[in-house]
């Protein structure tokens, strides 16, 4: 037999075997409390001190080379868009469509931004909520030298220049707007859908989709119960949040859904939907669907994608120069033609149109609908019909997204 | 070999690496968790230790519906993954033969696609009119209305789908190991095979049940992302709560307490489920 070292076997027992005694529990309880206060200092403010356009801007050159985060289906496959801006400027852009939704873009970005870091971008897009909001109060955004910017400030519509969330455009430039909805099936429903009361149809009990977005479901609750969003509090919140609860405890919603309710929408597993006007758009275009896109007659949600430079951007000149770039009415008609939203230059219309003279068949037919969409072109009274989002105080957001995350998170 | 008087070092300078592993990365963050868990703030101002204790009231409070929920739902995901699994296992373990391997990788295969990709394929093979549920309704089986996404069935059978190799395995690996020669034994001595099975082999094998019990319901429970995908309107689980809170409140402490809540139900769920089993006795089993 060989010899076996006599601390063998009690070793191996006592590295193999947990026996958690109770004094040891005491021990790493009273550890874990000293750790507990040690960190107990807190967590700082992550707020970032603000900085002057003309301190920001000092010194800064163009480096030639730009990273641009932007969502999804948002330019094409082949980036036309940014391939005309390395032809006309020789700045060559990485282009990810590294954002899905504003939240966890936001959560990945702030801890990095809170200590000045790089988040990998030089521009970024974010839409007109919650997130970008507070991308502004912590001021971490690059303030704007509208002295780079002459074809916004020649092309811009002038709905776009003087923002409710951004007076005077100090932070941001929109990419593109969108309408929030109904779509619907006509496979499955078999009449037209006009009103938000079709959302509270007990007829469609069980196929409507709603949006889990707290900001965009409480436009619709809000609009249901005849307040305005803009101008609402409180009170009108709570009214908003009982109509919401009273149409999912009637069955009448399916789920409550991110951008996925298109499958179900074209599956016919939801009939109708809250719905963003591109997507609908895009799939009809992409798929053949015939689905329908409405602006209900109580009115309808309008949103911003706005294009905005982090501060530690390492190159905001870049950056500015393809904000100011896509307002060339020539390149943002190029890029509604694919993604179907809102643009904000009305004169794209009239290239779209343009170019239409010059396709053929189908191409041509989709181009004139396309420049004659009120969804992509609204005229003034359709913009009349239109609310943003719900204006929220610092200290009012999370009293308000708990408010109608409790209805779609219950 | 050191010598016999020698307490040999080598053995806790090997486990040194795995101690400072979870020093940093379970120790060190679950402290600094418990400590946010604690703290009053708003994202803009920052935090502050104010010894918060109304965080846990708000977490048990508001969403103790979620966090039954999500255990029950674990739950059933872990009975399900049973069901399906143990059989799997001892048929492969048993009847494998020569091609054990072939069956275990086959099984394990559709775990080399992301899970999220998975769960969405979900959504078109059980689409209202899609492959499953269409022929159904065409037939007449189903009510034209019926459907199985935004269930909680939907939400327990995708739990139980995306996990089922964590159950298969441990017990696989366990019934592997058991010595023919012991069935035999039973089966000499006049033990029916349902007896030999019951008396001999289960008993064997519940080291493997209780370790895949422990790598399903606890990773189940906290899921978020077959809830989200697979889901309706009241099959939120405590993992998407959690999620918002971080990401769409930054309510920081109060998603730091609904998960130690989470912790402390789990925990205690196990604690209750090993004493039941009697843990000393299943690893002495899984022992020799």
């Amino acid at each position: 037999m060989p010899p076996t070292p006599p601390t063998g076997a009690p070793l191996r027992r006592g590295l193999t075997r947990a026996r958690p005694a109770r004094r040891d529990v005491l021990r790493l309880a009273g550890a874990a409390a000293g750790l507990a206060l040690a960190a107990g200092c807190g967590i700082r403010g992550q707020k970032r001190p603000e900085v002057s356009a003309a301190e920001f801007w000092d010194g800064r050159r163009r480096t030639g080379r730009l990273r641009f985060a932007n969502w999804p289906l948002y330019m094409d496959e082949d980036r036309t868009q940014l391939a005309q801006f390395t032809d006309a400027t020789g700045v060559r852009v990485a282009y990810d469509e590294a954002i899905q939704d504003n939240p966890s873009w936001f959560g990945r970005i702030q801890p990095i931004l809170a200590n000045g870091g790089d988040i990998g971008c030089d521009l970024m897009v974010v839409t007109n909520g919650l997130e970008l909001g507070k991308l502004l109060a912590l001021n971490y955004l690059a303030p704007l030298d509208h002295a780079r910017l002459p074809n916004f400030a020649e092309h811009g519509a002038d709905l776009y220049k003087d923002t409710a969330y951004d007076p005077g455009n100090t932070y941001c430039v929109p990419y593109t707007s969108g309408l929030t909805g109904i779509a619907y099936n006509p496979e499955y429903v078999d009449r037209e859908i006009t009103s938000l009361d079709d959302l509270w149809d007990p007829a469609f009990k069980g196929r409507v989709g709603m949006m889990r977005d707290p900001q965009e479901i409480a436009n619709f609750g809000l609009l249901r119960t005849g307040a305005e969003p803009e101008k609402s509090g409180e009170r009108e919140w709570q009214a908003a949040a009982r109509a919401l609860r009273g149409q999912r405890e009637a069955g009448i919603v399916r789920a409550y859904y991110e951008q996925d309710y298109i499958q179900p929408l074209t599956n016919g597993d939801v009939w109708l939907t809250m719905a963003w006007s591109g997507d609908i758009f895009q799939q009809n275009a992409t798929e053949g669907t015939d689905l329908r896109f409405v602006v209900p007659e109580e009115g309808a949600t309008i949103w911003t994608d706005n294009m905005i430079i982090p501060f530690t951007s390492r190159s905001p000149v870049d950056a500015v120069m393809l904000m100011d770039f896509l307002y060339d009415p020539e390149v943002a008609a190029g890029l509604t033609e694919y993604i179907n939203y809102v643009t904000p230059v009305p004169e794209a219309k009239d290239r779209i149109l343009a170019h239409a003279e010059d396709a053929e068949g189908d191409d041509r037919a989709f181009l004139t609908e396309l420049a004659e969409s009120p969804l992509v072109f609204p005229t003034e009274d359709e913009y009349a019909r239109l609310h943003g989002y719900v204006p929220l105080e610092p200290g009012e957001d999370e009293g308000f997204t708990s408010l109608f995350l409790g209805i779609t998170q219950a | 070999m050191p010598g016999p008087s020698g307490t040999s070092r080598a053995p806790y300078l090997l486990v040194l690496p795995g101690w400072i592993w979870l020093a940093i990365f379970f120790v060190l963050p679950i402290c600094g968790m418990l400590s946010v868990s604690l703290m009053t703030g708003n994202v803009i101002d920052g935090f502050g230790f104010t010894g918060a204790v109304g965080n846990y009231a708000e977490a048990l409070g508001g969403y103790w519906e979620q966090i039954l929920r999500s255990l029950l739902y674990g739950l059933c995901a872990t009975v399900l993954c049973i069901a399906v699994g143990y059989p799997m296992a001892y048929w492969i373990a048993f009847r494998g033969g020569a091609h054990k391997a072939t069956y275990l990788l086959l099984l394990l295969l559709p775990f080399f696609v992301a899970q999220v990709l998975r769960a969405i394929s979900w959504k078109f093979i059980l689409a209202d009119n899609g492959v499953v549920l269409g022929p159904l309704k065409a037939l007449g089986i189903l009510g034209p209305d019926a459907h199985v996404l935004s269930t909680a069935t939907a939400v327990v059978c995708g739990l139980a789908y995306n996990f089922l190799p964590f159950m298969v395995l441990p017990i696989y690996a366990v019934l592997e190991r058991v010595d023919h020669s012991v069935v035999e034994a039973a089966r000499d001595l006049f033990a029916s095979r349902t007896q030999a099975f019951l008396r001999v082999v289960l008993p064997l094998s519940l080291p493997g049940v209780f370790a895949g019990v422990l790598m399903v319901f606890v990773p189940t429970s906290s899921d978020y992302v077959n809830a989200a995908v697979l889901g309706g309107t009241h099959n939120t689980m405590i993992g998407n709560v959690i999620r918002t809170q971080y990401l769409v409140n930054n309510a920081y402490p109060t998603a730091a307490a609904i998960t130690f809540v989470l912790m402390a139900a789990l925990l205690l769920g196990i604690f209750g489920y090993a004493r039941a089993l009697g843990t000393e006795q299943v690893m002495e089993v899984q022992a020799r």
